[in-house]
């Protein structure tokens, strides 16, 4: 595992030596979101002084590689009414994660979905995925339907919600 | 909110076009004109009902690092903790949680070395263990909510 792990992040370093001044700069220009103007792309380009079918292009590619995840309105989910944010941890065996972390995270209602490192004996769950419920029994409900995909690889879970939010920047990368 | 910004939401929840018009493109989707989903996105916006809209780029895949990581806290120096910890400007995000581990916070630097530092900094002054539990693979990210 751990070599896929140095591979993994060879192939992102090699991702990130790909870009260039002109990427970076749209990057900087959209990371806090995209114009609302008819033309966004081109408003995007004409501050570049490019064209804006090479700012179309550029960010293609950029989805290509995974830099750009998607190109999306993401919702407030408080302000949809969605106030139950919690954290449902797994343990489920290791050989099976990568499937198992791939089927939950297909379901609508996961946010997030990784697999993290288990703290044994104190922290046996590797397998997180953020499930977001108008209450908490709402959450315990999606948290059931995730354990009945498990099946049997559900070898012990719990959920933590948030009960306060102690600190929260935006982040903003500086390229 | 009325059935035409659900309706805007649930579709831009799913993506965006890389086109010259594509305003214009979801707007005709929705059998509106361009300049009212440019309003009412506008006003989403505004009004904080969509927290972004844009391109959402993978920070790790521009060179940062970042990691989750756990603390329990004794509820009598909770305060206290959560003074120090949030004085590192490394912590973005910081969460309570009802658990025996009650701290949760993300850390993000400019590399992964930086966040072990970080970390045992944090474990000298708190006097506490910490638990660094950066992701080993990521299934999904992103959020899909019906509205």
């Amino acid at each position: 595992m751990k070599d896929a792990l140095v591979q993994q992040e060879q192939v992102e370093m090699e991702q990130v030596a790909l870009l260039d001044d002109v990427d970076r700069k749209i990057i900087d220009l959209t990371q806090s979101g995209l114009p609302l103007v008819s033309r966004p792309y081109e408003n995007i380009a004409q501050r570049l002084g490019i064209n804006s079918s090479d700012v179309i292009s550029r960010m293609k590619a950029m989805k290509e590689n995974g830099i750009i995840r998607r190109i999306a309105a993401v919702p407030n989910h408080y302000a949809l009414g969605y106030k139950a944010n919690g954290m449902t941890v797994w343990d489920v065996p290791d050989e099976r994660i990568s499937e198992l972390g791939k089927k939950v995270g297909e379901l609508d209602f996961v946010s997030h979905c990784y697999h993290r490192p288990r703290f044994l004996p104190e922290w046996p769950y590797n397998l997180f995925a953020m499930v977001h419920a108008h209450d908490h029994d709402e959450a315990r409900k999606l948290m059931a339907t995730i354990g009945e995909l498990l099946g049997e690889n559900d070898r012990g879970h719990d959920i933590l919600f948030s009960t306060k939010i102690l600190k929260k920047t935006g982040l903003r990368f500086n390229l | 909110m009325d059935v035409l910004d659900r309706k805007i939401i649930n579709l831009l929840q799913a993506g965006f076009p890389l086109s010259e018009e594509p305003y214009l493109e979801v707007a005709r989707q929705l059998g509106i004109e361009e300049r009212e989903l440019l309003e009412r996105l506008s006003n989403l916006l505004d009004e904080n009902t969509l927290s972004r809209f844009g391109p959402m780029y993978d920070a790790q895949k521009l060179g940062g690092a970042f990691s989750l990581v756990a603390v329990r806290v004794p509820e009598d120096d909770f305060d206290k903790v959560t003074e120090i910890v949030n004085s590192y400007p490394e912590v973005a995000h910081n969460y309570k949680r009802d658990h025996d581990y009650n701290m949760w916070y993300v850390l993000a630097t400019d590399s992964p070395e930086k966040i072990a530092e970080v970390n045992s900094d944090i474990e000298k002054k708190i006097g506490m263990k910490v638990f660094n539990m950066p992701k080993l693979e990521e299934y999904y990210i992103g959020l899909r909510l019906p509205v």
